[in-house]
């Protein structure tokens, strides 16, 4: 009996001494990510999300989500399809698919402009790959739809109206 | 953990196209619960997905991109056999990945 009790604790101990060491490992890992982060090796952000581009996410409207891209003024351009419903019934779901026309396409952004935050998604186009993006959004209300191509270095875009009957935002 | 991914990729011609439905809830950060309280935002933020070792899409999402998101591209240089590899990453630092096999063109 007392032998029992004295197994439970032996394994309970053992058990406390691998969870230390576990932590100590852990906190080992930790000190070396947080020196490699000190040492400008890793940016904080990029050890979470590769290269997120926060600062273009945190944008308000579709001049300032641009700028945030890195582009100039965009141009027009009729070689950009957006389809997309005229009416969204319902904003939480808004079905968008884009396609360039435009060689040497290297980007498509999806920019909806009267979200909380302009720019919704954006798509690295590797050569290879078609420039054609399909997929769903959130709109808070009725709004432009920009899409925005990077091609050869320069900035092109399309607007097409959506109007949402139930918003996506909020409750 | 999150759950998995549905990946569909069949030939087109001679592209590959790809169609991923994945499960996530692309939570705002804008909504409020029953007491009021805000919502954290909870959402992918990368999605990377590669064929033999090439990526052939990127992408950067933000909160706006819908519950259970949706994606569809085309790419060339895949093959039936061939395995397209999809990673998602999210604002807290989950990561999911998932594969399929190119199949054949339905005939």
């Amino acid at each position: 009996m007392n032998n029992r009790i004295m197994d439970q604790a032996g394994s309970a101990y053992r058990e406390v001494d691998g969870k230390r060491r576990q932590v100590l490992q852990l906190g080992g890992g930790m000190a070396v990510l947080a020196a490699a982060i000190a040492a400008g090796l890793i940016k904080p952000e990029l050890a979470f999300a590769q290269d997120w581009n926060k600062a273009a996410f945190d944008t308000h409207s579709v001049a300032d989500t641009v700028k945030a891209l890195g582009g100039g003024a965009p141009a027009e351009s009729k070689d950009i399809q957006i389809v997309a419903p005229d009416i969204a019934e319902n904003g939480a779901v808004v079905p968008i698919t884009i396609t360039s026309n435009i060689p040497k396409t290297q980007s498509i952004a999806v920019l909806v402009e009267k979200n909380p935050n302009t720019l919704a998604a954006s798509f690295d186009i590797p050569e290879g790959t078609d420039p054609y993006v399909q997929t769903r959004v959130k709109m808070g209300q009725t709004s432009l739809i920009t899409a925005l191509v990077k091609a050869d270095g320069k900035y092109y875009f399309v607007n097409k109206e959506v109007k949402v009957t139930l918003g996506g935002c909020g409750g | 953990m999150a759950e998995p991914m549905k990946i569909r990729a069949t030939m087109q011609g001679d592209k590959v196209e790809v169609k991923v439905l994945m499960n996530h809830e692309m939570e705002t950060g804008q909504r409020k619960d029953a007491k009021g309280a805000t919502v954290p935002a909870h959402f992918i933020q990368s999605v990377v997905a590669t064929c033999n070792d090439k990526t052939v899409l990127s992408a950067q999402w933000g909160t706006a991109v819908s519950k259970n998101p949706f994606l569809s591209f085309r790419f060339k240089g895949g093959k039936p056999g061939d395995k397209v590899i999809i990673t998602w990453t999210d604002n807290k630092g989950d990561k999911r990945t998932d594969e399929a096999v190119i199949a054949a063109p339905a005939a």
